[in-house]
């Protein structure tokens, strides 16, 4: 199993209350926002990727999302590019660049390009549409979603495996001259992740035949993981191949300590706030028209009072929402899920909402040395 | 007066159409919500016109079709409606959306076209006068920002809804008019154009599009003249339905 260090870089110490009677950390007015403190947290979060290096993971992770307290990175770019030049061996896992919210997609080849170029070809590039809450503060059209997700993701891998230059004439896209400076180092191109929070279409598409991209279920009770991941295995029997495991990932925040006790009792507060506070927001911004089909817009309608309630620690652990406990009890619920799914990635989220510096520091340092080498092992 | 409830192809798209009365032709366009009931205006309408309330493609029981991507193409469809029902010295009736719909035509070609009765248009904008975010409004927020009487609005919410129906409005709504949000940028230049008799009608208290947008339109529109309604919301036509057809028969 390949293991990564994924990291929100959230606004961790945003004013509870004020979010709280905001209904959501997104679109939380910046005067919420104070530059020396996200001074200091964007250093103390890149340093906690850079340490990922040296205590053996095999990938770190950055991603995207835009004027929220929930992630400071509008740009993963940008922590990508810091992490290419501070690390030397580990993969850099961007997780994902948001396509259908770019006016030019081609920025995105270039950018992914040169990051793997850089880094001298340890870029995993990962492409999501972006969460439905950046369809209100960008504008662009959802019902327009999975349609520009395509044609971009089409235009970005031709820019980066066809010679150039060629005419790209899409529908949402039309660029005369394409003809990239720098193509990227890993031949044919990255490896291509794809975050999800699951969907029948997402996983058509990433399960085909032509593409076999590595499928993430993210942040999701341990037995929608499990239906999603078994959905992408029987996508790619009805396509005639058997998917590898690493063609599956799942996603979860977890945290380490010395025993299960004081592992919850130091997780509560921050685990707490991570999925009541800085993950929570309303129906019509989570799901604008056209975001999903409206038959999964109908279900999460109806399940609606679950998902956006509160969840306690506890719930959340028996959903599998999170992973929490001493060194064996995380690797025991590890080798359960893996068992159980086979996925051949696992990311770990070891900074979530409030969680401080020492704690994210003990809870890594724990994981990595106590609970990563046999979980590398399972084969 | 009784009105018949069918479908019309036009386009190859098949349109709900319920039709009654008698007269010169009335073309009612609905809004964001559709028009899935004959209301009390559309009967009083019927006994002076031939009043034609389609539900536009992608709302309603009307089909979707994939050549729907913006209100332009909504304009040129219902132009090619006109002609397909030989309909002519149309009285065109549209609101919110619908009165955009309805501008849209009329820039391209008013020659079925004997006048406009423009209903809190959405369409266009102007500093100071941003449409309120129908998308992120709760369902029932939405339905009591429509109207000023509460007790119109706790009617409409006690009715039964049909969610499919609903989301399917609310795509339809979000494909034409997510982004430029309600309005087209470039109506504003071609709005001289509109050559027929324009009635604008608004209500004063209106929380979705604001009254002042009524005077930006009669500004650009040579032949307009302004009705505004007083404790009256978006909804002139459901909330004060006397004298709304009043002044569409005046």
């Amino acid at each position: 199993m390949q293991v990564t260090l994924f990291h929100l870089m959230p606004y961790a110490e945003v004013d509870l209350a004020a979010a709280r009677a905001h209904g959501t950390v997104w679109g939380l007015p910046n005067r919420n926002y104070d530059a020396q403190v996200a001074h200091r947290l964007y250093n103390r979060f890149l340093d906690e990727l850079e340490y990922g290096e040296t205590l053996g993971f095999d990938a770190v992770s950055v991603n995207e999302h835009h004027q929220t307290a929930y992630g400071l990175m509008p740009s993963p770019i940008v922590t990508a590019s810091a992490l290419a030049r501070r690390t030397s061996r580990v993969k850099i896992a961007i997780l994902g660049s948001a396509l259908p919210l770019r006016s030019h997609p081609m920025m995105v080849a270039e950018e992914h390009a040169m990051i793997d170029v850089i880094s001298g070809g340890r870029l995993i590039s990962g492409f999501v549409r972006g969460i439905g809450a950046e369809y209100h503060t960008f504008g662009v059209n959802p019902t327009f979603s999975h349609d520009r997700f395509h044609e971009a993701h089409d235009l970005i891998v031709r820019a980066w495996t066809e010679k150039g230059p060629f005419a790209f004439e899409g529908h949402h896209y039309r660029v005369s001259y394409v003809n990239l400076w720098p193509q990227p180092l890993q031949k044919p191109h990255p490896p291509i992740w794809i975050p999800s929070q699951g969907s029948k279409e997402t996983i058509d598409w990433a399960a085909h035949p032509d593409r076999r991209y590595t499928y993430l279920q993210t942040f999701s009770p341990a037995k929608v993981v499990a239906r999603y991941l078994k959905m992408y295995r029987d996508t790619g029997e009805g396509y005639g191949y058997r998917a590898a495991d690493s063609q599956l990932g799942w996603s979860v925040p977890v945290y380490v300590a010395r025993d299960d006790e004081s592992a919850r009792k130091q997780a509560r507060f921050h685990f707490e706030n991570f999925r009541n506070v800085f993950v929570r927001m309303p129906l019509e911004m989570l799901l604008p028209p056209g975001y999903t089909s409206r038959e999964s817009l109908k279900n999460v309608m109806k399940a609606k009072a679950q998902m956006f309630g509160d969840v306690t620690l506890e719930q959340a652990l028996e959903l599998g929402l999170f992973v929490c406990g001493s060194p064996d009890t995380v690797l025991n619920a590890f080798r359960k899920h893996w068992q159980e799914m086979r996925f051949g990635n696992l990311l770990v989220l070891c900074q979530f909402g409030t969680l401080p510096a020492d704690l994210t520091r003990t809870n890594m340092e724990l994981f990595a040395r106590e609970v990563m080498p046999a979980l590398k092992a399972l084969n | 007066v009784s009105f018949t409830d069918g479908y019309a192809e036009v386009d190859g798209c098949k349109t709900r159409l319920r039709r009654g009365g008698t007269g010169a032709p009335l073309l009612f366009l609905h809004g964001a919500n559709g028009a899935p009931v004959i209301m009390p205006f559309m009967e009083k309408l019927a006994q002076r016109f031939d009043v034609l309330v389609p539900e536009h493609p992608g709302y309603g029981k009307s089909d979707e079709p994939e050549w729907l991507e913006n209100i332009h193409d909504l304009a040129y469809f219902y132009l090619d409606f006109l002609k397909a029902l030989s309909l002519s010295n149309v009285t065109l009736v549209g609101t919110s959306m619908g009165g955009w719909i309805a501008m849209e035509m009329a820039v391209r070609d008013t020659s079925r076209i004997k006048s406009l009765v423009l209903v809190s248009p959405a369409g266009v904008t102007a500093p100071g006068l941003r449409a309120a975010d129908i998308f992120l409004m709760a369902p029932e927020e939405a339905v009591r920002n429509l109207f000023v009487d509460r007790k119109l609005a706790e009617a409409r919410l006690a009715q039964p809804e049909d969610i499919d129906i609903s989301l399917k409005n609310r795509h339809t709504t979000a494909r034409l008019a997510w982004e430029p949000r309600l309005h087209d940028p470039f109506l504003p230049k071609w709005l001289h154009r509109i050559d027929v008799p324009v009635k604008l009608v608004w209500g004063r208290e209106d929380r979705i599009l604001p009254v002042g947008l009524a005077e930006v339109l009669a500004q650009r529109i040579p032949g307009a003249h302004v009705h505004i309604l007083e404790n009256c919301g978006h909804l002139p036509h459901a909330e004060k339905p006397d004298e709304f057809v009043d002044i569409v028969c005046r």
